[in-house]
């Protein structure tokens, strides 16, 4: 057991420290800093869509909209009413989670592939709005004119604008926050429950557990979760534009997660990375890369269904 | 006014009868095999644009009757090679398989007919307006929404009367006792899906006289048609045809007060549907959640 656990210790020191020493790493494999703030900024995302997916066994491919919604949140904050980064990512947050919240309400009451369904057809509505209301959302051509502000700390300014390592420790840091919110969150009697509806949600009924309550809430943090992301991925692009509404976004979410492995809490983190360097290099070097990407999406659910740390899990329990 | 309204009630029909046909493609496939086909559109686009390149050859009408056929086989290929392997696993692995799909349809097209859309002419007696004061009512308009009904009636007839049709609709409520009545259900979902898709081309080649030929063209048309299975509800092919109907009146209506909110009408009335009677208009109680 405390081998198991020192074990567990060292895997988070190894995850820690070279998220922490990426900028410097980054560059002798030809990545640049605002590439691994990207890779963060979308894990976050897809950690988000997991904590609903891999521990309520909930699935929702509309999860771009939330992520969306903080992007747009942030964009406004900082373009009409304060420049403030850190404003700005508690008006994505905000924005985004409010919504999630008020129309998970409405989601909950259907389950499984009919829920996959639902959460699909709302999310775009938020992507139809972004794109028809131009004289706000500035339509197709996206939300433009803002950009992240420098971090006043009282005793120094950080300049996150042309500083790609500060903004990238502040992703981090964003991140780490998140993150560890998110463990916390899991690891509570909360979190217990999810698991247990996940396992078995008729038995978890019968034990006196308000399911459709525990995924409400469930679903509606993973939304705050989402938007924060998105909040932060409007921070890095200094842009948004409706692409960040759509349901592909949401499929790139899923399959993120799905990648990594969904049933652990840092599979979506090594999906992302994988996902988000591939699309970065294929799209380089390749006009095709969309069916480079489908091919890909394709052999995970045929091959490899349980994702990369599933499969590590697996050859060590053989 | 009445007038307007009367072209927009008519507009609302024609799209709403094809949005149901599109969907009611989505419905065969989900209620059998439990399966969001996100490819859907993707088998639209590729239904159009055989048709385009078959055109030369056969003409208009025989395009229209091949071009389906066609890309029901391409459905049957990919359901014998693809989706068969995610039956009866979480439906998570169908979404995704679908979806990729869908990435690889679209950038093949694009590769093979090109990133530009194409016009598509359709006969001249198809296009010409039927009489002055009604304008809006194209002989092409009138010939999609024939088309459609000749199909939906068609299938339904099938449904009803052929030993397959049965099947189907017994393996909808009671997959497992259907196979265990000797029935071979791997060979009922191929035929099941290939005549979902079969729908599918068959709307791509009517939406192409339309509007044209574009490679994100069923992007667009794909949505609505989870929204008419939604309110009309999952189970019931019937409803699919209602939601289909009532989501494209309802968005025609709109556009007449309010043009901006065309598109978003239907999201409310999903919304509606699901807080008053979430198993859709016509749902069965339980079916797939």
């Amino acid at each position: 057991m405390i081998k198991g656990r020192t074990s567990r210790l060292l895997v988070l020191a190894a995850i820690w420290a070279a998220l922490i020493a990426a900028p410097y790493w980054m560059p002798l494999f030809g990545g640049y800093t605002a590439l691994g703030s990207r890779v963060l900024v979308l894990a976050l995302g897809a950690m988000s869509v997991n904590f609903l997916l891999g521990f309520t066994g909930t699935l929702s491919f509309g999860h771009a909209a939330w992520f969306g919604l903080g992007a747009y949140g942030a964009g406004f904050c900082l373009k009409w009413f304060a420049l403030s980064s850190p404003l700005g990512l508690l008006a994505g947050t905000l924005l985004g989670g409010i919504a999630g919240t008020l129309l998970g309400a409405l989601l909950v009451r259907r389950r499984g592939v009919y829920f996959a369904m639902v959460t699909i057809a709302f999310g775009q509505v938020f992507y139809y709005i972004a794109f028809q209301w131009s004289s706000v959302t500035g339509g197709d051509d996206g939300l433009r004119g803002f950009s992240r502000q420098p971090l006043h700390l009282g005793f120094t300014t950080i300049d996150l604008l042309n500083n790609a390592d500060a903004f990238y420790y502040f992703v981090l840091v964003c991140f780490a926050a998140a993150v560890g919110l998110m463990g916390f969150i899991l690891r509570s009697p909360f979190g217990r429950t999810m698991i247990a509806i996940r396992e078995n949600e008729r038995r978890a009924r019968f034990l006196g557990i308000p399911v459709e309550l525990h995924i409400w809430i469930a679903f509606s943090l993973s939304c705050f979760f989402m938007a924060f992301a998105g909040a932060l991925y409007a921070e890095l692009n200094n842009f948004a534009d409706p692409r960040v509404l759509h349901y592909a976004l949401s499929g790139d979410f899923v399959i993120m997660a799905v990648m990594g492995g969904m049933r652990t809490f840092w599979g979506p983190l090594l999906g992302a990375i994988v996902f988000v360097v591939l699309q970065d290099y294929l799209s380089s070097v390749t006009v095709n890369w969309m069916s480079f990407i489908g091919i890909l999406i394709v052999l995970i659910v045929l091959f490899f269904p349980r994702g990369i740390l599933g499969l590590i899990r697996q050859r060590s329990a053989a | 006014m009445s007038q307007l309204i009367l072209f927009n009630i008519t507009n609302g029909l024609i799209v709403g009868a094809f949005y149901a046909l599109m969907a009611i493609g989505l419905s065969l496939i989900l209620n059998l095999s439990g399966v969001i086909n996100f490819a859907h559109g993707g088998f639209l686009v590729i239904g159009g644009y055989l048709s385009y390149t078959l055109t030369p050859y056969l003409g208009f009408w025989g395009a229209l009757i091949v071009a389906p056929f066609l890309t029901a086989i391409i459905g049957w290929l990919v359901e014998r090679l693809l989706i068969r392997r995610v039956y009866g696993r979480d439906p998570l692995y169908s979404l995704l398989l679908t979806f990729g799909l869908a990435f690889i349809i679209e950038d093949g097209t694009r590769q093979i007919w090109g990133a530009q859309g194409l016009p598509v002419s359709v006969p001249a007696a198809l296009s010409k307006p039927l009489r002055y004061e009604f304008f809006f009512i194209t002989g092409y308009r009138l010939f999609m929404v024939a088309m459609v009904a000749v199909l939906i009636v068609l299938l339904f007839v099938l449904l009803r009367y052929t030993r397959s049709g049965i099947r189907v609709r017994a393996g909808t409520l009671d997959l497992e006792t259907v196979s265990a009545l000797g029935i071979n259900v791997r060979a009922l979902r191929s035929l099941n899906f290939s005549v979902g898709i079969f729908l599918a081309g068959f709307a791509g080649v009517l939406a192409a006289g339309q509007l044209g030929l574009d490679p994100n063209m069923g992007d667009g048309l794909l949505m609505p048609s989870f929204i008419a299975i939604i309110v009309g509800g999952v189970g019931s092919l019937t409803g699919t045809l209602l939601g289909g109907l009532l989501i494209g009146v309802a968005a025609g209506v709109t556009a007449v007060f309010f043009p901006s909110a065309s598109d978003a009408i239907m999201y409310v009335m999903m919304a509606i549907v699901l807080l008053v009677r979430p198993r859709g208009l016509l749902g069965e109680e339980g079916m797939l959640s």
